[in-house]
């Protein structure tokens, strides 16, 4: 005994003398534009008094032995890591932002959609944790847990889900891929729908009126969808997912580190279904034959020690769908009257630079830079309809960021530049144009440090179809007592209306399309300009020990001048510029409630009063529950510091209220709908096994209730006939739905 | 010779006291003990004119700052520090400022330097 006590004496000198240094870099993941280290992060060996902190450009050195195997990142306001350290290779982490101002909160598992109590505006963010609970097939259907957004269908042919917030439809959301606006133009309806869900790494939701940095286009909401990231998405990820509906994809990641600042990812998503289905016997398929190909090739570049950042991305996706009567055969009927069908094919080439500077030595001041290119190309046809269209965007925006006096007064300002060329061609009527904008923005954000903030920002663009104009947007926080805050936001957004390329649905029908020029620039119609206002309350609260929140808001969109899209005739679609009033007002309870550990519930209600003058007179929005209500609750099995064979319960409930039918009333009898569509309820489920952190598998079904909507078809019998409608669908189609899937990632 | 180089580099220490420089970076060590601490130093620092950035970190009681040597100096600093409870190297603060900080944050007291200690193994047991 007394010879191992001497011998461990013998060798202290020794292990202190070995002065071995662990070196690493500490970033901020909630911040990737300019993600150039984290001033101040504190990382210590766990359980020992051996620390040290990042320098400005969040690099740190700490002493190293062997023995130390956990070592510990913290930084106030986020979420603390604690990471394996197997080698003396230096390190890159990213922490994330806890966006609670608990001060030293035992650390819990971090909410999978998280209510920020520090930022200005109403956003909030989902994590990947989120995206897991339904597997979602892309960014279209990623939305299913989450109550501020409605999932709703566009037609009864493409199985397309189109999502709307605030009660307005994505024309009126800005969609931006890591701020970068993606889903626009020709894009408009599909575009959700060819983001793999997998590629996605969290979303970024904002309430209201946007930042004016992204653009003029927002008027009630703006998403952001972040990407998974070469540096920090797993090493090698496979996802194989098949359902009962005849739907197979396989989605493959592999990211490699090139060298110390380059790193690369690839990732190849493939789907197809070549299953006809007919569940509810009208002669139509229930969803299309579908296949898609869809590649990225993502590079990025970060040099800690200069201050540079960079991401280069190239994609391309290849999609086409068939759709139609069961028995229609492109091959024999297209363009004929034999039967009934629809082919949609949609090739689309995407590229874009960023990049990314922060002055070394000054770490609040940062310049970027975006560049983007797109190709977006659709040929379909409707049956004996034809819809053209190819549109090719160049987006690009330049912005600096720095502080006056302190960093108490933020700011930004920048410039932007877009490009639009549209080649359009409906039936036979040539529709082309380009559309270029010039414009230029400047931000001012103040934050006390304490209880209030506000962010005030004007932007002034001028474009060759819309004209000259400035748009404002302003938000503000304030916080009277613990957990409490209050904001509010205003702001103006405008846009073109692309009719066409928004309303697709309208092809698949036999209405007749009236386009009521008004001598405007865009299909003869004036752009669409909107005021939004909001008001919203977050109200942390502990009950029982156990956390939870509660959210109030109200928003309402006024629009000055508006594209009205008019289904109220069942033989025709009209659309034209707004006389009198259209506005939506929505309000919002949300309450989140942590039961149990790792048993979270989430309940919210929603109520929506959308009216528009139309020139039949004022009516409500059609294909609009004015209720909804919504219930989450999801339950995990895990054990502390053990990842291994523990099983993810997710249950998703939604109480969809009665809708508005568009007009049938002039149709024969037997091609009339009621006024109000009955209201009903759908009922989610999935069950996950995690069997190590490397693989897990999933089982799920969606409307296990097997609601359906009566009758999605009017006129199936006679589908060249006048009355044919494919654009009225309220509810699901298909019914009960069952899938399932696997995970298996290396890190 | 001599004299040229006595000469030089009297000018140049006299460069080097005058280089007044518009963000100069300083870290000096301010006691404290957690996070409500943190925000504290921080702010009060941050008021103080001419500081542009503040950062303090829990572990290693370093703040570190950028500011404009033109408006302020570290001393400036180390005095509105001061007047909201945090000692400093040679700016110590008065009791009645000492007093002022929340209960949790009595960085002179043992017993609580303990208990924050205990958090912080609470901390890394989770």
């Amino acid at each position: 005994m007394k010879k191992y006590i001497v011998g461990i004496l013998m060798l202290l000198p020794f292990l202190s003398f070995s002065q071995q240094e662990l070196k690493g870099m500490i970033m901020d993941k909630t911040n990737p534009k300019d993600n150039l280290g984290v001033f101040g992060a504190n990382v210590y060996w766990l359980n020992t008094t051996v620390g040290a902190t990042t320098d400005e450009k969040g690099w740190f050195k700490i002493p190293y032995k062997s023995s130390y195997k956990k070592l510990v990142v913290s930084f106030i306001g986020y979420k603390t890591d604690t990471i394996n350290i197997t080698s003396l290779k230096p390190i890159h982490h990213f922490i994330t932002d806890q966006s609670t101002l608990d001060e030293v909160s035992v650390s819990v598992k971090k909410k999978a959609t998280q209510k920020s109590f520090l930022q200005t505006t109403n956003v909030f963010t989902v994590n990947s944790d989120e995206l897991l609970k339904a597997a979602c097939c892309n960014l279209a259907e990623s939305f299913e847990t989450n109550p501020s957004i409605d999932v709703n269908f566009s037609d009864a042919l493409t199985g397309t889900k189109q999502i709307q917030m605030l009660g307005l439809k994505s024309p009126y959301l800005l969609i931006s891929q890591e701020n970068i606006p993606s889903i626009r133009g020709a894009a408009q309806v599909f575009g959700l729908t060819f983001t793999p869900g997998t590629w996605v790494e969290s979303i970024q939701i904002t309430k209201g009126a946007g930042s004016v940095i992204n653009g003029f286009e927002s008027i009630s909401g703006q998403i952001n969808a972040e990407l998974v990231k070469p540096l920090t998405d797993n090493k090698l990820f496979v996802n194989a997912y098949g359902s009962l509906g005849g739907r197979l994809e396989l989605n493959t990641h592999f990211n490699q580190k090139v060298s110390n600042k380059w790193s690369t990812g690839l990732y190849v998503h493939g789907n197809y279904r070549g299953e006809k289905f007919d569940r509810n016997n009208d002669n139509f398929l229930d969803n299309p034959l579908a296949e898609q190909i869809n590649i990225m090739n993502r590079w990025q570049y970060i040099d800690a020690e200069k201050g540079w950042v960079s991401f280069i991305n190239f994609r391309y996706m290849d999609d086409a769908k068939q759709t139609g009567e069961i028995d229609f055969n492109p091959l024999t009927d297209k363009g004929t009257t034999n039967a009934w069908g629809s082919e949609i094919k949609t090739k689309r080439f995407d590229t874009s630079l960023k990049l990314g500077y922060v002055f070394p030595e000054l770490p609040f001041q940062s310049f970027g830079f975006q560049l983007a290119y797109s190709n977006h190309k659709q040929d379909s046809y409707f049956g004996l309809r034809d819809y053209n269209i190819k549109h090719q965007s160049v987006y690009s925006n330049l912005l600096f960021n720095s502080i006056i006096g302190d960093t108490r007064n933020k700011f930004t300002t920048g410039i932007n530049f877009t490009y639009d060329v549209y080649d359009e061609l409906v039936n036979i009527t040539d529709y082309s144009r380009k559309e270029n904008s010039f414009g230029g923005f400047f931000e001012y954000a103040f934050d006390n440090l304490d209880d209030f903030s506000f962010t005030a920002g004007l932007r002034l663009d001028t474009h060759n179809l819309l004209g000259t104009f400035v748009t404002p947007r302003f938000h503000m926080r304030y916080a009277p007592w613990e957990k409490g805050v209050f904001r509010a936001s205003i702001g103006q957004g405008r846009k073109a209306a692309n009719i066409f390329a928004e309303n697709q649905q309208l092809f698949a029908s036999s209405r007749q399309i009236d386009v009521q020029s008004t001598g405007g620039k865009i299909y003869g119609l004036d752009p669409e300009v909107a005021w939004n206002y909001g008001v919203s309350y977050l109200q942390g609260f502990n009950l029982f020990d156990k956390k939870g929140d509660i959210t109030l808001d109200f928003y309402r969109t006024d629009f000055q001048n508006q594209v009205v899209v008019d289904w109220e005739n069942p033989q025709e679609i009209a659309f034209y510029n707004l006389e009198g009033e259209s506005y939506a007002n929505s309000f919002q309870a949300e309450v989140n409630y942590n039961i149990a550990k790792y048993f979270n519930m989430r309940l919210a209600y929603k109520y929506y009063d959308i009216e528009t003058d139309y020139q039949s007179g004022k009516a409500i929005k059609p294909l609009t529950p004015n209720h909804r209500f919504f219930a989450n609750v999801s339950y995990e099995t895990i054990k502390d510091e053990e990842i291994e064979g523990h099983w993810k319960f997710d249950l998703t409930y939604n109480l969809i209220g009665e809708q508005r039918l568009p007009n049938t009333s002039t149709n024969p009898i037997q091609y009339q709908l009621s006024e109000y569509s009955n209201s009903y309820s759908l009922l989610n489920a999935q069950v996950t096994k995690v069997f190590s952190n490397k693989f897990e598998v999933y089982v799920g079904g969606e409307n296990l209730t097997n609601y359906k909507q009566e009758n999605p078809i009017l006129a199936n019998d006679d589908p060249f006939g006048a009355n044919f409608d494919t654009t009225i669908v309220y509810a699901p189609i298909f019914g009960q739905m069952f899938y399932g899937g696997l995970r298996f990632k290396i890190n | 010779m001599k004299k040229i180089l006595v000469i030089a580099s009297l000018f140049f220490f006299g460069i080097v006291a005058n280089a007044q420089k518009k963000n100069a970076k300083v870290s000096l060590e301010v006691d404290g003990i957690c996070g409500m601490c943190k925000k504290r130093i921080e702010t009060a620092a941050l008021k103080t004119k001419g500081v542009k950035f503040a950062s303090w970190n829990v572990k290693t009681h370093k703040l570190s700052l950028i500011l404009d040597e033109r408006k302020t100096s570290v001393e400036n600093v180390q005095k509105s520090v001061a007047a909201v409870g945090h000692d400093s190297k040679g700016f110590i603060a008065t009791d009645e400022a000492y007093d002022s900080v929340h209960p949790c944050c009595k960085y002179r007291d043992e017993e609580i330097i303990e208990n924050h200690a205990g958090e912080l193994k609470k901390q890394k047991k989770k």
